[in-house]
Formats: C-alpha cells, structure tokens, sequence
C-alpha cells in the first residue's frame, strides 16, 4: 500500500482548476509545443477525465503525463494554485500502478534502489569510460558523450568521479566548540558526479568552524524515482534516509542539491512523522549559511583586483520555495565576483528529470532559450545551485557555441576563502 | 463521430501531424475559462491563411460546422464547439511579420500572443496599449474577435482603436483584405470594424495590421485609500472633470480589498472601504504635476491614505493588489460568475449602490471591482454551486443587475463578448430591428452557418 496520494486523493484541487489559461503563459513545454495537452489545463483536464473513466489509460496518457518538466512553474503562477506538479506525479504512479513502471523506470528504481549496485556501476562506468565515452576537447566545455541506450547521442554529461564523495570523508568532521553541527545529505550527483561541489561545501562549513556529519548510509533522495512514477521506491529509500539520519544529533541537514531539497522537504512529508520530522530539518544550504551570517564574512574580505563576471540561474526546486534572495546575497558579496542578473534566470533549464530522457529534442530546445540569456549577460560563469541544473546548462552551453562554463555557488565561495583554499 | 473521409481531406490540408481526433485532444480543446465544456470532433492546427480557406471550403460545403480558437481564455464561450465539428486553432500562426517604425504599423499573425508583441514594439521605443488581463498567454487574434479591453482603456481606448486593417478567411473560403496600412481611408463599407468584436462568427482572421504610438517616456503609479465607494466613485469623476485622463483608474470595494489583504505587504487599513490605483503617463515632468494635482482633486473625498511609487518596485507592489484579487475571491466562496457590465462613469457610485441592494436581497455575496475610469465594472457574483438554490439566486441577481446597468444607460459587457453565457440576455439590450439586421449579416455572409454557430445569438435564433 503506497503511502503517497492516489490521483483520486486530488479530486479537489482537480476541480479547483478555472481553466483560465494563465499556465500557458509559463509553462516551459507549452511554450515550445503549443498543444494543450502539454499545458497544466489540459494536463488537468485528462487527469479528471480518467478519473471519470472518460478517457482510456493508454499510449497516448502515458505520453502526455510524460511532457511534464515538474519545474512548478504552472502552480506558482496559477490564480488558485492548484498543484498541477503533484498531480502530474500521482497520475505517473497512476500509470505505474495499472501498466506497471517503463523499462526506464525500472531501471531507476533498481538503480536507486540499491547503493551498493549504483557504486558497482558507477565503478564499471569509470573503469570502461575510455572505452564506453568519446572524450571531447576541454577547452569547448565538453566533457563526455553518451551513447548508451536512453541517452541521446549528442547529449553531454559530466565526467564521473575518481572516487565517490562519501568514500573520500570519514562520518564525521568536528568543527569548532560552540558553533554548530551539521549533517550533510550528499545525493547522488554530488557523491558521484560532482564532488568538487561537496569539497567546497567542507572547506566552508571548515572555514566557519562548524562541524558535520555525512552519513554512510544515506542514498538517493527518491526524486528520479518518483518522477518516474515509482512510488514504492521512494519510499524504501526515504526510509533509508531516516534510519542514516534520524540518529544524528545536528539540528539541521544541509543540502548542496536544489532537486535533493525539495526531494526530501516535499516528497517525505506525510509518509510518518519521522519522515515529516527528517524533512523539517533539511535546509539549503545557500539558506544556512545566509543564516549562519556568511554574506557579511565575504563582504568583509578585500576585494580582489581580478574578478569574475557570474550570473546565477534559479534552480526550480529553489525558485518554488522561495529561496532566490540567498545565492544572490552571497555572490554579490563575493570579493573576487560581479554579479550580473541574466534575462529568464528564473526559467526552467529543460531538464526535468526523466522528462530530457524522454524528450531531449524539446528539452535542448527549453534549454536553448536560456543561451540567449546567458550570452547577453556576459558572464563567463553561470552560477546555479544544483547539480541536474549544471549539467543541462552546460549542455545548453555546448550546444550552443558559447565560452561560458557552469559552477556551483559554492565552488565561488570557496575559492575566495582566506587563504583562497580553492 | 467524425468521418474518415473527412477526416482524411483534413490530413491533406494541414499534415497529418496537425490533425486528431484522439479522445485526448477533443477533451483538452472542449473549455475555456468559462468552464463550460463541449467536445469537438475533431482539432485542426491550421499553418496558413492558405490552409484555413481550404479548411472552410470543405466544411461549407459539407456543412461542418468550424470553431475557431486562440488561447481559449474567453470568459463568455466565444471559442466552445457548443454543436461539435471543427475546433481551428490558429497558434501555429504567431508570426509578427513587420515592424514598421517610419508608420507606426505592425503586422502579425492571429496567433502572437498580446504581450509578446508589446514587449516588440516597446524594445523599438513603440506602444500597443490594449492590455487585457490575459495579455501574458491571450492571442491577439482572439484580442480582435473579441475586441478585447484592459485597464489603459480609459486613456488609450480597445482593440478595435488599434486595428488598421485584417486579412480575414470568409465562411465561404475566400481570402480577403480589409482596411489597409493608412491612417485614412474610406473606400468602401468598413469591413474592419464589423470584424473587430463579431466574435468569429463572419470570418476567420489571418493577418492583423495594427497602428502602434509613440511609447510614453514615463508613468506614475498611486495608490489612494477612501473611506468609502462613493468617495473612490465620484473621485474618478472629480479626475476626469478636471481634465486629466490617466493612463488606469481602477477601482476595488470593501469586500474586494478584504480579499486581497493578506496577499500584499502594502498597508490597507481597516478604514478603508473603497481604493483606487491610478496611473499616469507620458512626459517626466508633465506626470509629477499630474500626480500632485490628482492628489489635490481627491483630498476632500474621504482619502484614508494615498501611496505614490517612487520605484518600477513600487510600482509592481500597488499592482499586485489589483493582480491577486481573482485568486482571493475564493475565500469568498468557491465559485464566481464574472460579468463585465459598464455604465456612463458618473453613474459608477449608482451602480455599486444597485448593486449593493441586488446582494442584500438575494443574500447571495456581490464582490466589485474594475475600470472605474470607463465605466466597466467587474461584477462577481459569488456562490457555492454545490448548495442547493445558489445557481438559481445567482442568476436572479445577474439578470437584475443587466436590467439595472441598461436603465443606467449602459452595456452588459465592456469587454468579454456575449459567446454563449450571454446570449440569452441580449434582447434585453439590443431592439428587435438591431438583433434582425446583425441576423441578416450573418446570413447573407455565412447562408450554411458553419462559422462559430450558436454564438452572439441563441442557437434556434440562428
């Protein structure tokens, strides 16, 4: 029996929809196919006709639930804020309980599953990628190509990690007496893909002298999974979660992950009340250290006479909390940084989790529009403050020709950290 | 059903891509914000004015009848298949053809969306002032038909002020153009005019030639509290008699101003039972002198507060209490009967005291708001249709307060077309001989009526 919401647990907030039309003023995917059956009304209107048994659950459903970012962009703008994002995911698990989970989905769930199978393959795909990847020259921003199945060929991915972020650092590093403690939810793009952004986490909870715990035992946060449609699987590893999280003291789990963020905040919320209490206790960690008064540490360093131009793309899982004032804050109080503000910042990059596998021809293109912004800011770096948003942006960036390169906010941070770890 | 064969000329016409029948699409292109729901048989994505006049050659001579649709944002169900047959989307065509700075013209397909071409115009220092409050997803094909309004129509007027010229499908599939790129012209009866605001019922536009001004140097928004309606009321008077015409004047009641309260971080105290937003525009200078005396003009009439927008910032903060207040009224009650009605301006503080009464007596909630500043008043009527007899006083209360605005010398819709929810009420406004003669023009244009049937006029009035 799941614990998540059936999409007949949605009946009113289905009816809540006016159809009034404004989605389709923000909704990523409407704005490259223009059919109403991508757009937040239609999406809704199919989801009451299943319920209704007006329409069959077949391909064409399937299809069309598929066309879904899950960027939040409908809800955050719709008159009466009905959730069309989660009723686009019940009605995934819809399709998952009654036709059972694609191969894709499948192969997330067992994947995400199993950490110990997802080291397994991560490794191989490290020994084999001479093999498996066609490197491509560094200096375009390109990294490796692709060519297994679901993945398009000219998609480029980030290079995969030496040695995973967890296995590099003991479960717990002590920082300073009377400053906090923290803990660390890593996710799976940290740990595997992206470390450097996990190092430069460390180097400025060190810096600060707060302490923090990265449990060996945590996993994936379930999102992939429950974009997916797999609800079974988030919930195995939501309970994994709690049992590498619940036992640590520190009041506050950061996380370096926009998707991990809302993962756990939005997704673990009335699975049990451990599970709300985990979620009550994750922060991002932009927030935390905004919090933790680090602008103002910055803002006091020299400035130095070599600087960076950066503009920052809001990642959707940050955008829809609320939380776009806090990178901005610290990259505008960075001594080696001007910030530029780009055109659409705050649109979706394109990505969307299984939406870019299944539609990457359309995702490039939602991708596309934000190169425009990125070129016309003139910024050499475009700054984001999640892993999935990165990798796509860089995409976009190959793609498109242009010099910029991706990082995360952290990484600027700690590379204007006295004395400049880095 | 839809026939195969038909279905195949179809394909042959548009794409086959750009064709379906699937039960998912008849679902997603059967409704529109009035929430009415009338499935088709089958949706076309027509590329071209080409592909249209083929479109509507088969369906005139084989008797289909043919819906045409925008961004399917009406509020009276001028876009609803209501008798099934064709739904024509037309946003595959949103090309803005031209920009034509030397005249102050632009070209463009049915399909662009309003704002995007504002947002074109204005990067070249030009000005398209219709502003519906679907302008950010609307279509400016659906802004023609409809001949859409918006807050700046006090100063700047509707649609159809800004519509030079169209090329325009007939129902019999003739392609043909009306009006031209001249400022002048009077060759002939003005086809233009009768298009604007037919709601789709005489022809399918394919291309709009639209006049553009200048773009106003700069505007200046406030925001002024009243301790009453009539206060607000006869402040837009006092601002228009004394010879200035803002750019907005819009205005919001008690009811409306509790709605929106938790929404914003502006101060809207207690005493306040009545608000305008006012904007001005135009020469730096000439704005600062106007908002001052605008000040002047409305002190003596129960001002619990006035705000005045130093920043763009500031500015968008006063806007965003007039933007959240759709969304509020559901703290009202779940379901809203949106009309639009507009009276001579002087008669506004009459009309909301009418108003007032209607609500009283059927005990059913009356929220207003609206552009005070013309006249058009946005009368929400407020139920929970799930209680027994609330449609029924809802209705009651609509039809008394049509019957009220025409006694005022007004008009039962300012700006959202009499589609089908209004149908039945137009020989309350319109006499006999005036319902007779448009027949007749439907007639003679379209014999088979195929064009958007059952709109405007009830369909046994067809």
């Amino acid at each position: 029996m799941s614990k998540h919401k059936k999409l007949k647990d949605y009946e009113e907030q289905i009816k809540q929809c006016v159809k009034c039309g404004a989605c389709q003023a923000h909704c990523p995917v409407f704005g490259e196919e223009k059919k109403e059956s991508v757009v937040a009304r239609g999406k809704i209107a199919l989801a009451d006709a299943l319920l209704k048994d007006d329409v069959e659950l077949d391909e064409r459903f399937m299809a069309d639930m598929s066309k879904c970012l899950l960027c939040g962009s409908c809800f955050d703008k719709c008159p009466n804020l009905v959730p069309t994002d989660e009723i686009v995911m019940a009605a995934r698990r819809e399709i998952a309980a009654r036709k059972g989970l694609t191969t894709l989905g499948k192969g997330i769930g067992t994947v995400l599953g199993h950490p110990a199978l997802m080291d397994f393959l991560v490794k191989g795909g490290k020994t084999f990628s001479s093999l498996l990847f066609k490197k491509v020259p560094e200096g375009s921003g390109l990294r490796l190509r692709f060519p297994v199945p679901y993945i398009a060929s000219d998609r480029t991915l980030p290079e995969i990690s030496e040695i995973p972020f967890r296995q590099r650092h003991p479960a717990f590093i002590p920082g300073e007496e009377g400053k906090p403690t923290v803990a660390f939810f890593t996710g799976c793009m940290i740990n595997y893909a992206y470390a450097e952004i996990g190092e430069a986490l460390l180097a400025i909870l060190k810096f600060m002298g707060i302490g923090v715990h990265i449990p060996s035992g945590q996993g994936c946060c379930g999102l992939p999974a429950l974009s997916a449609g797999d609800g079974k699987t988030v919930e195995e590893l939501a309970e994994r979660n709690l049992e590498a999280f619940a036992p640590i003291a520190a009041e506050r789990i950061v996380t370096a992950c926009a998707s991990c963020n809302h993962g756990i905040d939005k997704l673990y919320q009335g699975l049990g009340p451990g599970h709300d209490a985990l979620a009550e206790r994750v922060e991002d960690i932009l927030v935390f250290l905004v919090k933790e008064g680090l602008p103002e540490k910055l803002a006091a360093l020299p400035k130095q006479e070599k600087r960076t131009r950066v503009t920052y793309h809001d990642p959707c899982h940050l955008r829809t909390q609320g939380i776009t004032k806090e990178p901005r804050a610290l990259l505008k109080a960075l001594p080696s940084v001007d910030f530029v503000e780009m055109e659409g910042a705050d649109r979706c990059c394109g990505l969307g989790g299984t939406y870019s596998v299944y539609h990457y021809q359309t995702s490039k293109k939602i991708g596309g529009r934000k190169a425009t912004g990125i070129e016309k800011s003139g910024a050499e770096l475009v700054a984001s403050a999640c892993p999935g948003c990165m990798m796509q942006l860089q995409d976009t960036i190959n793609h498109a020709g242009l010099p910029q390169r991706t990082i995360h906010v952290l990484q600027l941070i700690a590379r204007d950290l006295p004395p400049y770890a880095g | 059903m839809i026939e195969p064969r038909i279905l195949r000329i179809l394909k042959d016409i548009v794409g086959k891509e750009n064709v379906s029948a699937d039960r998912a699409d008849l679902i997603c292109y059967s409704y529109d914000a009035t929430q009415q729901q009338f499935l088709p048989d089958v949706v076309v994505h027509p590329g071209s004015a080409h592909e249209i006049s083929l479109i509507l050659k088969m369906a005139n001579s084989e008797k289909i009848p043919v819906f045409p649709r925008g961004a399917g944002s009406g509020f009276t169900g001028g876009s609803l298949p209501i008798s099934g047959g064709i739904v024509l989307v037309t946003r595959r065509m949103e090309q803005i053809l031209r920009i034509d700075e030397d005249n102050l013209v632009a070209v463009v397909e049915p399909g662009v969306v309003t704002e995007v071409l504002q947002q074109a115009v204005e990067k070249v220092g030009l000005f398209y002032p219709p502003d519906p409050a679907s302008l950010k997803f609307s279509t400016l094909g659906g802004n023609v038909a409809e001949c859409a309004g918006g807050p700046r129509c006090v100063k700047y007027g509707v649609t159809k002020d800004y519509i030079l010229g169209l090329e325009v499908v007939t129902p019999q599939g003739d392609i043909i153009k009306t009006g031209g790129e001249t400022m002048k012209g009077v060759v002939g009866y003005d086809l233009t005019k009768l298009m604007v605001g037919s709601e789709g019922t005489l022809g399918i536009i394919t291309k709009i030639i639209i006049k553009l001004l200048p773009l106003p140097e700069a505007k200046k928004t406030m925001l002024v509290l009243f301790d009453s309606i009539d206060g607000a009321a006869k402040g837009v008077s006092a601002i228009i008699r004394g010879k200035i015409i803002p750019t907005t004047l819009e205005f919001m009641d008690a009811t409306t101003i509790d709605c929106v309260r938790k929404a914003t971080n502006l101060d809207l105290p207690a005493a306040a039972k009545a608000l305008l937003i006012i904007e001005v525009d135009g020469d730096a200078d000439l704005i600062e002198r106007q908002a001052a005396r605008i000040q002047e003009i409305v002190a003596p009439l129960g001002v619990v507060a006035t705000r005045i927008a130093a920043t763009a910032a500031e500015s968008d903060e006063i806007w965003k209490v007039r933007r959240s207040v759709s969304a509020s009224l559901r703290k009202v009650n779940p379901d809203k009967f949106n009309e639009d009605i507009c009276v001579p301006r002087s008669k506004v503080p009459e009309m909301i005291r009418t108003i007032e009464g209607i609500a009283a007596r059927h005990q059913v909630p009356i929220v207003n708001f609206g552009h005070a500043g013309d006249g058009n008043i946005h009368v929400n009527v407020m139920i929970d249709r799930a209680v027994s007899g609330e449609m029924e006083k809802a209705e009651m209360a609509i039809e008394e307060i049509f019957g009220a605005t025409l006694k005022l010398g007004g008009t039962m819709s300012g700006e959202h077309g009499v589609g089908i929810t209004k149908a039945p009420y137009i020989p309350m406004e319109l006499d006999p001989a005036a319902v007779a003669y448009m027949k007749t023009i439907k007639a003679a244009l379209d014999p088979n009526n195929i064009l958007n049937p059952g709109k405007i006029f009830l369909a046994d009035q067809n």
